[in-house]
């Protein structure tokens, strides 16, 4: 299994930053999903994240929140979503499942890292976990044997970022600017600020996310930070796709354009 | 009725705080309130946390508040005796705290009045809210035009259309609505899309919340602001029948108005707290907004709290006839009392809230929120199960020339 610790190893080693792709399970459909994010790693994706559809994701933008209930009006349970890291898991990529933290919280802490490292999956990110709340979640993870992975924000004062840190393995998520999921015309330009501010505070690898979508501006964060983050754009190219092999098409040569994009650091 | 500085409150009365009956500590109410908020956020309530802490216990704060709700709120409201309502009561004595009389029309205005004043304080220029039934919406967008914030209103398509009267105030009064068109479409999205304008535009803005729920420190911060209802009826109380009422009703959305009203009385241990949620279709059909009578502990919104889900903690979208107690989530104090047994909590049907309107248009010459309705049936029931000699405070939280669109309807007007 690959883990997160070999997959940024690796990508120093090949002086490289980290290509990380996100998709919600359950869209287009469930087997859609593994069938996408398979694609995706096929074509250089490095950690694949999975969306835990969510009712209520207040983090999200209009791309995210149109998939994500579309995957709720599929049906997509936990169940599936531990189906769907089984099936990326396969294709050799990190798989994490990225989730608002009340559906861990209904399933049980326990059984949700218990039944994720059993799906293969080698952590989690909580975007809606504070620090103050995790204890819970860390402990689980711990015995699990998975990653807890939290965001830092532009707005995250040097003390908080310590903080958050502190409860992170794998690595740190930096959010590239304020505001929800999407792709943006350009980065936050707060994020390599965040990066630097951030790298006190760990030896962990740190990556951003949040409104990266081509593969120049993949090269721009590849240049400061160990990991791309990228997901709105992904889903975008599947809701526009007029069938499902095209969508499948598109994905790949985002991917690979974005592949592209992190080894031009 | 005022104190001896010449205020409707002293800032012991302000605070919630340390009163007797109070638990809240960092916004913990027992197991439940807390934070489940991005990252983003956390500065921002940091923020508006410790500018809070000091402008309550700042005196020319607190006067400039009490300033505002004498002269422009029109506090203190008074009490009414309802005794041909209270016929219906099994004869018990209903004694009215009129909300509905305050400027704007409902309790909303006391909680919107004092974070405006924060607002103020935190140097911000715009504020953003959520609204259901469009009452906190209206307050806001007056409290903003009052003192020259930009104002954006977030509300679920389907209330912007039942509430379209609401909708056309907070225009007149310089706001921007925003209907939210995804999701239920109801307030819970509203609070999701605000949020979302939140966590973008945060050093402008101040996300001025309407209820006691939310992530710590709105829980508090929403209770102090609305707790002059229930220190004002206290005093009133007493001064009209000599003792404390028997017991204390309230509707519950949220959670604002009954906190308001309940919050003075905790510490009273001879008094009933009740709470009446939105029974909506009937519990068996599953169309309702019994949070707290048939909900499970979980997180929305920012804070651990009862919650209608499902068992994988997707949240269930709830019904009611009054688009304000329309919500899935209650605050996190509310959860509390309900698990400490100090407060109880019952659900009225839409049926039984809309004979409740009716009965008091008829009897008594008020025509209440639909929210508030369900108060006055719970008044109606618990009364018979009290017999003559109670007496019942009910919190009558807002005035129902808004609903006159859905009277219309259910009573073939």
């Amino acid at each position: 299994m690959t883990t997160l610790a070999t997959v940024f190893e690796k990508a120093r080693a090949e002086n490289r930053a980290a290509l990380v792709g996100y998709l919600p399970a359950g869209f287009p459909t469930i087997d859609g999903a593994i069938a996408a994010a398979t694609a995706m790693v096929e074509a250089g994706c490095d950690v694949i994240e999975i969306g835990l559809p969510y009712s209520d994701p207040l983090m999200d933008g209009p791309t995210i929140q149109d998939a994500v209930h579309r995957a709720l009006e599929n049906g997509t349970r936990i169940g599936d979503v531990m189906r769907t890291v089984e099936g990326v898991a396969k294709s050799g990529a990190a798989t994490l499942v990225m989730t608002y933290w009340n559906p861990i919280d209904r399933y049980g802490a326990e059984r949700f890292a218990r039944d994720l490292a059993d799906a293969g999956g080698v952590g989690t990110i909580t975007p809606d976990l504070t620090p103050e709340e995790a204890a819970p979640w860390i402990e689980a993870s711990a015995s699990a044997g998975i990653d807890t992975v939290f965001l830092v924000a532009p707005s995250s004062t040097e003390e908080r970022i310590g903080v958050v840190a502190q409860c992170c393995t794998g690595f740190v998520y930096a959010a590239s600017l304020m505001g929800v999921t999407g792709a943006r015309s350009s980065v936050g330009a707060a994020a390599e600020g965040l990066v630097e501010r951030t790298r006190p505070h760990t030896k962990l690898p740190v990556c951003v996310g949040l409104g990266v979508g081509t593969g120049a501006q993949a090269a721009e964060v590849a240049a400061y930070a160990d990991g791309v983050i990228v997901g709105s754009a992904f889903i975008r190219r599947l809701l526009d796709a007029p069938n499902e092999r095209e969508g499948l098409q598109s994905v790949r040569e985002l991917a690979a354009e974005l592949a592209d994009g992190v080894r031009r650091r | 009725m005022t104190t001896s500085e010449g205020t409707l409150i002293t800032p012991a009365d302000f605070t919630g705080a340390g009163s007797s009956g109070d638990v809240s500590e960092r916004g913990k109410f027992g197991v439940f309130g807390g934070r489940y908020v991005p990252e983003a956020l956390i500065p921002a309530l940091d923020e508006v946390a410790a500018e809070y802490e000091k402008a309550r216990n700042d005196l020319a704060f607190i006067r400039e508040f009490d300033h505002l709700l004498r002269t422009y709120a029109g506090r203190p409201t008074t009490l009414t005796d309802v005794p041909r309502f209270a016929e219906q009561a099994g004869g018990a004595r209903v004694v009215l705290k009129r909300e509905d009389l305050t400027h704007t029309g409902a309790h909303k205005i006391n909680n919107v009045l004092g974070q405006a004043l924060l607002t103020k304080r935190l140097g911000k220029k715009r504020v953003i809210a959520e609204t259901g039934a469009g009452q906190h919406g209206v307050a806001t967008a007056t409290a903003a035009a009052l003192m020259g914030l930009e104002c954006v209103i977030y509300m679920g398509a389907v209330d912007c259309e039942r509430q379209a009267l609401n909708v056309a105030r907070m225009k007149l009064l310089g706001a921007t609505v925003v209907p939210v068109t995804n999701g239920s479409q109801t307030l819970k999205d509203a609070i999701n899309e605000a949020f979302r304008d939140w966590v973008t535009n945060v050093d402008s803005t101040h996300y001025l919340f309407g209820t006691v729920a939310g992530p710590y420190p709105f829980p508090g911060i929403v209770r102090d602001f609305a707790r002059i209802i229930g220190v004002e009826a206290r005093r009133q109380m007493l001064e009209l029948t000599g003792r404390l009422p028997d017991a204390v009703c309230a509707a519950v959305g949220g959670g604002s108005n009954a906190i308001g009203i309940m919050h003075a009385f905790i510490g009273d241990e001879s008094v009933q707290l009740h709470g009446y949620e939105a029974g909506g279709r009937g519990l068996e059909t599953g169309e309702h907004a019994l949070t707290l009578t048939a909900g499970s502990v979980g997180v929305l919104h920012g804070a651990r709290t009862y919650v209608l889900q499902d068992d994988e903690g997707q949240t269930i979208e709830s019904h009611s006839i009054s688009a304000g107690l329309d919500y899935p989530g209650v605050g996190p104090e509310h959860a509390w009392l309900k698990d400490s047994g100090r407060a109880t909590y019952h659900g009225i049907t839409d049926a039984e809230a809309m004979d409740a309107f009716a009965l008091l248009a008829r009897t008594e010459g008020i025509i209440p929120a639909i929210e508030s309705s369900h108060a006055l049936a719970g008044a109606l029931k618990l009364g018979r199960e009290l017999g003559p000699d109670a007496t019942i405070l009910v919190n009558l939280s807002g005035r129902g020339d808004k609903d006159m669109g859905t009277a219309m309807k259910y009573f073939n007007l």
